[in-house]
């Protein structure tokens, strides 16, 4: 598919729905995308299929504390600086960029970039939703290396990082951001067209596009865009199996920052009374439980929407006194298998829990 | 002796206070030009208490001329845009997501030069004086008399911006000139967009403050003026005509901060019924409660002291309407809808109880016998039921709005203001009590007469190299120091304190936010 300026609000709205919670607020990219768009123009989505086994596919992302990409916005040209780095030392051009990351603002940062360059992003990610750290990622459990990966900063300073292993990768990047200014963005996990077709996660472009435009063309038509939404998500392959978790009001909102992360719990009471939801968090969503029996578990999905207007909510929007649904839906295979859970199960985020999908729940 | 003015949209309410108590009171019609009616109502509330102006020391008003200006897009000056950021930002230039026809209002004349910090005060590029010298002469042959400046992280480091504002102020010595970091908070479009408003406004400011300085010794009165802000605190006049966007919706501010006077509570909920919306909104330590996102402005995005007011379209004249499957979303009960449109100020004109044709909630609560004016005989007709449903739906409403503002489990007292307030007949849920003041319809012109001042500072520390409480006392110290310029005097506290760790990075880098607030000079106050 083609997506136009006139989609990107579309995206970036199903891009916060992926994000669980996390993956920093859209509205900055969703600004730069616009921007990029109505200078450079519209960018395609390609089917993986469509990439040739020996293609060179580079993710992109945006890296650095939120608050501070607030203050100081990119200078747009970073990651096609930091692209250029890693096909330098490649000795080869990328054929198409493509998102680590679907959930929030790293979903739209690649398009930023192919809209520049006016290259293609495969319709792909590595990661179904978002994650809090670069590891994260299904490239990374597929033993693919996140380095050779090249760090830029506003003023086009560019890192090149090559580490044994991608804890070092992730650990210098971030001494590099800091270093930055604490915002930079980034190109890493280079790999072939073959490579993700094995380890990349399908369609999940598109399926943010159709799940904004879902959720828009609901509202617009004055029905209820949750049944919609979850009508549509029952259509899609991976994402099949969902549920709205809890329907009721937040009475309750804790969290801290701890080493660099936003983490807390959100209990939401169930309209009518009654059943409590409590809703654990690190930047992401993490577990939903009821009256202290799981109901969805990470990497299943867990969305904190409004209640009306089914607008996804972020772990630092939740407030008390709001209306909220919870939806649960079902992660992508790729990452439900043993090997994944290792890099992205229960255990990875401290919970003493195994993995259970939500549609056994 | 003091006189509190609050500008509404349908009407300008005006108080006399001596010390503590209510000398006299009094609505007038809002006017067009708004400056008649505000010096109407004060004659008025000098004519009722049999006064001589020159008794009166102070006089706080909270106006809508600036809300009003940016809202319609008239009055404003064309803004030359200076940014001190390159390289960083460019990726996303000022004005982009305003609305088309404020941009081409503003002008497009946007200078991007190098300079601007990092959160820890490292230059991002070094101040370029020849490149802001060039653009400030471009400005100047425009023939253009505002200028904004933002420079990245002047709340960090203002010295960039204070550098660029010294050539402007030697080539264009008579331009209006706003720098971002006297305004707005860290994020830096939000805080350029302020900067901006706050340039184009500047002509009108300066406009608005002679006139009303020119009104007030036409009548007499000559006393120190104050204008309210939209965090509930006051700026000298003479302050406005340099902030005039500090302003902008202070009209809810002043009802909340006129009912806790009234009541002397400093936390509860305020619920303000007017004509066309019920305006909820919280009061924490006699203040209200901040809004912690983004706010829009006539559609530009903004991150200023604004109250976290939950409006809704709930009021005296709003329409009353049966629900049906198209509008069902909207009703509680799923029985009635109520709103969001309304007859507004033409009450006394459309509504039924006045001989017109729109079924309102007024005709309601007279049909129920819950207010009596008009001709009660007009609503005689309608169904018992559906007024039952209505009131109920009203209420319900009302509960609903009370819940999503609370902040805690716990009920807390509600305080009912504004005209609409004889509309509430039951205990609202989450109440722990219901209070409705003496003087409830003009607790705005109350609040605005309240005497204080804030000094506030937002910036990013870094623990690993300024140990914590070097950080806050320095963060407190500056806070105090422009509640002072702001003119406090006396009894200044600390009202707030905000430390948030930056989030995804290794290192001590924490935003720190202080607000303080402090009483006028006593002999202004009393």
């Amino acid at each position: 598919m083609k997506l136009e300026l006139e989609d990107v609000e579309d995206f970036a709205r199903g891009a916060a729905f992926l994000g669980a919670g996390g993956g920093g607020d859209p509205y900055i990219g969703r600004l730069m995308l616009e921007q990029a768009m109505a200078q450079f123009g519209p960018v395609t989505f390609v089917d993986i299929e469509d990439i040739d086994d020996d293609a060179l596919l580079v993710p992109a992302a945006m890296f650095g504390a939120p608050t501070v990409i607030v203050e100081k916005l990119p200078n747009g040209s970073e990651a096609e600086k930091a692209l250029q780095a890693l096909e330098t030392f490649l000795g080869r051009k990328a054929t198409a960029i493509m998102p680590a990351e679907i959930g929030g603002v790293n979903a739209l940062l690649p398009v930023v970039l192919a809209s520049r360059l006016g290259l293609p992003v495969v319709d792909c990610d590595g990661m179904g939703r978002a994650f809090p750290e670069l590891q994260m990622v299904t490239f990374s459990i597929f033993g693919h290396s996140a380095s050779p990966l090249a760090v830029t900063d506003e003023a086009g300073n560019t890192v090149l990082i090559t580490a044994r292993n991608d804890a070092d990768a992730e650990r210098l990047a971030r001494h590099t951001v800091l270093a930055m200014g604490a915002s930079a963005q980034i190109c890493c996990y280079p790999m072939s067209g073959a490579d993700v077709k094995v380890c990349g996660v399908r369609g999940t472009l598109t399926l943010a596009f159709e799940i904004g435009r879902t959720i828009r063309i609901a509202r617009e038509s004055h029905k209820d865009p949750f049944s919609d939404l979850l009508s549509y998500l029952e259509r899609t392959e991976y994402y099949g199996k969902c549920k709205i978790l809890a329907d009721g009001r937040i009475i309750d909102v804790r969290r801290e920052t701890r080493m660099g992360f936003a983490i807390g719990t959100v209990k939401i009471e169930q309209t009518g009374g009654g059943r409590i939801t409590e809703v654990q968090f690190q930047n992401e969503n993490l577990v939903a439980r009821s009256d202290g029996q799981v109901k969805a578990i990470v990497p299943d999905l867990i969305t904190v929407m409004d209640r009306e207007t089914a607008e996804p909510i972020t772990t630092e929007g939740l407030k008390f006194g709001q209306r909220v649904k919870v939806i649960g839906t079902s992660a992508p295979p790729i990452l439900r298998t043993p090997e994944a859970l290792k890099v992205v199960g229960p255990r990875c985020f401290g919970l003493d829990e195994d993995f259970s999908p939500i549609e056994t729940l | 002796m003091r006189i509190g003015v609050d500008v509404g949209g349908t009407n300008t309410d005006a108080v006399l206070l001596n010390g503590k108590r209510i000398v006299s009171s009094t609505k007038a019609a809002t006017t067009v030009d708004v400056t008649t009616g505000i010096v109407q109502a004060i004659r008025e509330v000098l004519r009722k208490a049999t006064l001589l102006p020159g008794d009166v020391k102070s006089v706080m008003i909270g106006t809508t001329h600036f809300t009003n200006a940016f809202v319609e897009g008239k009055r404003l000056l064309e803004v030359g845009i200076i940014r001190i950021a390159a390289p960083a930002t460019l990726s996303l230039l000022p004005l982009i997501g305003w609305p088309k026809e404020l941009g081409n209002a503003i002008g497009r004349h946007v200078y991007l030069v190098p300079g601007g910090y990092d959160y820890d005060g490292r230059e991002i590029a070094a101040f370029d004086e020849a490149a802001v010298r060039e653009a400030v002469l471009d400005i100047r042959r425009k023939g253009l008399r505002a200028v904004a400046i933002t420079s990245v992280f002047s709340s960090v480091n203002a010295d960039m911006e204070t550098a660029a504002a010294a050539i402007v102020g030697e080539l264009m010595p008579e331009a209006h000139v706003t720098l971002s970091h006297e305004i707005g908070r860290v994020g830096l479009l939000e805080r350029e967009n302020a900067a901006i408003m706050n340039a184009a406004l500047s002509d009108l400011s300066s406009q608005v403050i002679k006139s009303f300085r020119k009104a007030l010794s036409d009548l007499g009165v000559h006393a120190a003026f104050f204008i309210s802000q939209n965090d509930g605190t006051l700026m000298a006049a003479d302050v406005v005509e340099r902030f005039p966007v500090l302003t902008i919706a202070s009209g809810p501010t002043n009802s909340m901060r006129g009912a806790a006077f009234l009541t002397e509570k400093t936390d509860a909920i305020i619920v303000d019924i007017g004509g066309t919306t019920a305006d909820v909104g919280a009061l924490t330590n006699g203040f209200p409660r901040e809004s912690s996102v983004a706010v829009n402005i006539g559609g530009v995005r903004t991150n200023f002291r604004m109250p976290d007011i939950l409006a809704i379209g709930v009021g005296g004249g709003s329409i009353i309407r049966e629900a049906g499957p198209e509008n069902r979303r909207t009703s509680i009960g799923g029985r009635v809808t109520i709103g969001p449109d309304s007859v507004g100020y033409e009450l006394t004109e459309k509504a039924l109880v006045f001989g017109g044709t729109s079924l309102t909630l007024t005709d309601i609560a007279v049909a129920a016998g819950v207010i009596s004016i008009g001709e009660p005989a007009k609503v005689a007709h309608l169904d018992k039921a559906f007024v039952a449903d209505a009131l109920e739906e009203m209420h319900c409403r009302l509960d609903d709005a009370i819940d999503r503002m609370k902040t805690s489990f716990e009920s807390v007292p509600v305080i009912l203001v504004g005209g609409g307030s004889a509309l509430v007949k039951r205990a609202l849920a989450g109440a722990s009590e219901m209070v409705v003041p003496e003087n409830a319809g003009v607790a705005n012109a109350i609040g605005a007469a309240i005497a204080q001042v804030s000094g506030e500072l937002d910036r990013v520390y870094n623990f690993d190299t300024c140990a914590r409480d070097v950080a806050l006392s320095d963060a407190r110290d500056i806070a105090f120091a422009r509640a002072r310029e702001a003119g406090a005097r006396d009894n200044i506290r600390v009202l707030d304190v905000e430390e948030v760790p930056l989030a995804y990075l290794p290192g001590g880098a924490v935003r720190i936010r202080v607000k303080v607030v402090g009483d006028l000079p006593v002999e202004l106050g009393a």
